[in-house]
């Protein structure tokens, strides 16, 4: 496959908007399996839907005696809310899904509810009637509602998800929605199966509950049982400077910099053959990558790597700044470097890889 | 038996990266294996005998891999910045040494902070490698390493880093030296990433399938200064019963005092409030296997300083010998 088809153009950015507009909170991600199937149901040698609500495709390699069987992962849920109790009046309380929702970030965003999508808004107290100590404290989730306006009693349900109402949006070199996170993995899986290699067998997982702790990954990875896997994900950037001047020593990645690729986070320690031929593939191609800080939080390799007798397994991800809010935003070169990046490694997988002890 | 702790804790291996620390351990066991395997996540599967009619299978598990760190940041005047790899108590960095590696050395200090009276957390801590610029700097992200320093022998007892869990490890290697006829077919596994969520077991349990575990790992003791739990350095191998991840299987806990008490080897029972150990993955793995620990008492556990009776280290031995060299019956 020529470098040409793996660019990212209007075909793959309208792919991304769609699936960055679509809600699939963690539990609830049928309209993103939907968006699969219609991509890749004529491309795949099997698509099917797992107990969990996993997408598994395989494509078969075209050439080769004893193909390496590469599990690729990708989430498909975001991070939202659910609606716990109506109050009667439009307003409903709610609680957030998936981990990390800084509830800082919540007065005042405008979201959807239910499958209708119904717009409500996370209710702020006015400044005008905000007396001045309020100022100086958050106010605890108990304290916010979702209100669907004074028309908006009964319409949706205990039990029923919400996420942030954000279009998304190309800004010059940048993109910016609320659920890049990981649909940028997601939309980057579909493009690598549309374009795969002959030499390899693809195990794609498009998985269910990552926000919540890896589980569709884990019974993903069971199934498929892979030689090894790669988890493509989105990783937050903080790569602003500080306030006071000194040197920004905790920034995770950085956008503009390439595919962040993992050596150590919160459930992986990433396996060093891998990490190696990522590096190697990197250069020899020209592909500008950084690393991810070692550090804390994970992505479905932390599940995947501890299947049965376990699974050689490393983790590349995009960067993108404000993750778990209402706007993440990424850089489209970071996505089609990632892309790249992935189709060499594929392209020049070989058992000799793993054929030496892990380090 | 203190030339081969000597050697293995002088083996620089934190968690996933456990392979100088496996190749020692494998030269000490090849002539003495009936089979030996790396699995996927490193883990060194070293079997002996073969199962018989009135034998069991049994996986037995000490890690390879010490509490360790991996640079995050160097910064523009050479400076690293590190996390932890397993857990590290920000407090025992302060001032040690470090070797990484690919090589390097260096000393672990600290920010200027407002308050002297305040602890450093981890990353208030970096290390000088004595790097002048982030150009010659040798380490590089993502390049780990452990504590440096030299193994003190005080004649009963000994104090090294890494004795958590080399001196399982050892454990282990002498038990395979000794064990010339055994009615069950022994697992030992050498794991990998205990120190991270006991990760290495989860798999190799997997992989191995036995019909029961054991864990040789090492726990703390209360005979401390304000120390508060009834284990004591001395005073033999200690059996687990519960700890924060794992209840033992009781008929494996009986199956252990039982043993040490009809040949007459002291041991002691552990509660342990914090932590856990391979057993947990592996009492955990398919469809559930009866597992146990045996504990060898440790002072100062995941400090760059740990120390251990060897008295104790050679009731243990002892203690293993027996229950895996001899018919085990447990139902």
């Amino acid at each position: 496959m020529t470098q040409k088809t793996l660019t990212i153009g209007s075909e793959q950015l309208s792919l991304l908007e769609k699936l960055s507009n679509a809600v699939g909170v963690s539990g609830d991600e049928g309209e993103i399996r939907k968006i699969i199937f219609a991509e890749l149901e004529s491309v795949a040698d099997e698509i099917k839907v797992d107990a969990l609500g996993n997408v598994l495709v395989t494509l078969l390699a075209r050439t080769g005696k004893q193909p390496m069987r590469v599990m690729l992962d990708a989430h498909m849920d975001e991070v939202g809310f659910m609606i716990v109790a109506d109050e009667g009046e439009g307003l409903y309380s709610f609680v957030t899904v998936g981990g990390g929702i800084d509830e800082r970030q919540l007065p005042g965003k405008p979201v959807v509810v239910g499958r209708e999508h119904l717009p409500g808004v996370i209710g702020a107290k006015p400044i005008h009637l905000t007396e001045h100590d309020e100022l100086n404290s958050n106010i605890p989730l108990s304290g916010l509602r979702i209100d669907l306006g004074p028309g908006g009693a009964g319409k949706v349900k205990v039990g029923d998800y919400a996420t942030f109402a954000a279009e998304f949006m190309q800004i010059g070199p940048s993109l910016r929605g609320k659920a890049l996170d990981d649909r940028l993995g997601v939309a980057t899986l579909i493009e690598l199966v549309k374009h795969a290699p002959e030499n390899v067998t693809l195990l794609v997982s498009f998985t269910v509950q990552e926000e919540i702790g890896g589980r569709g990954a884990k019974v993903a990875a069971f199934t498929f049982n892979p030689d090894l896997a790669i988890a493509v994900d989105s990783t937050p950037a903080f790569d602003l400077p500080r306030e006071d001047g000194e040197e920004n020593t905790v920034y995770n990645c950085c956008l503009g910099k390439g595919p962040a690729i993992y050596i150590s986070d919160i459930g992986t320690i990433s396996d060093p053959r891998l990490i190696r031929f990522l590096v190697q593939t990197a250069e020899s191609h020209k592909i500008p990558y950084q690393f991810r800080q070692p550090g804390s939080g994970g992505t479905n390799a932390g599940s995947i790597h501890k299947s049965q007798a376990g699974i050689p397994s490393v983790s590349v991800s995009i960067p993108g700044r404000y993750a778990h809010t209402a706007s993440l935003m990424s850089v489209t070169s970071d996505w089609q470097n990632t892309l790249l990046l992935l189709h060499a490694v594929l392209e020049n997988l070989t058992p000799s890889i793993l054929a030496s002890d892990r380090d | 038996m203190k030339e081969l702790i000597q050697k293995l804790v002088a083996t620089a291996s934190p968690s996933g990266y456990e392979g100088r620390v496996r190749d020692v351990i494998k030269a000490e066991v090849q002539p003495y294996a009936t089979s030996i395997e790396v699995d996927a996540l490193g883990n060194l599967i070293v079997t002996k005998g073969k199962k018989s009619t009135k034998g069991k299978r049994v996986m037995i598990s000490a890690h390879m891999d010490e509490i360790g760190l991996i640079a995050t940041h160097i910064d523009k005047k050479g400076f690293v910045r590190f996390t932890n790899m397993g857990f590290l108590y920000a407090r025992n960095c302060m001032a040690a040494h470090v070797t990484f590696l690919n090589g390097s050395r260096g000393v672990v200090n600290g920010d200027a902070l407002e308050d002297s009276s305040k602890l450093h957390s981890l990353d208030q801590l970096f290390i000088d490698v004595g790097a002048t610029s982030r150009e010659d700097c040798p380490v590089k992200v993502g390049d780990v390493g452990v504590f440096e320093r030299p193994l003190i022998d005080l004649g009963k007892r000994v104090i090294s880093k890494a004795l958590d869990d080399r001196i399982g490890c050892v454990l282990m290697i002498e038990t395979i030296k000794q064990i010339k006829e055994s009615p069950n077919e022994l697992l030992f596994v050498f794991t990998t990433q205990e120190e991270v969520a006991t990760r290495g077991a989860t798999t190799a349990a997997y992989r191995v399938d036995p019909d029961l575990g054991l864990a040789v790992d090492v726990t703390r003791t209360g005979d401390v200064p304000t120390g508060k739990m009834e284990v004591d350095l001395g005073n033999g191998p200690a059996i687990k019963v519960k700890d924060s991840g794992m209840i033992a299987d009781p008929r494996i806990v009986r199956w252990m005092t039982d043993t040490a008490l009809k040949n007459h080897i002291p041991y002691q029972m552990e509660v342990l409030e914090g932590g856990t150990t391979d057993a947990r993955a592996i009492q955990m793995a398919r469809a559930g296997v009866p597992s146990g620990c045996l504990s060898i008492p440790t002072r100062y556990i995941h400090s760059p300083a740990e120390m251990i009776d060897m008295d104790d280290v050679d009731n243990s031995l002892k203690l293993l010998v027996h229950l895996l060299g001899d018919t085990i019956e447990i139902d």
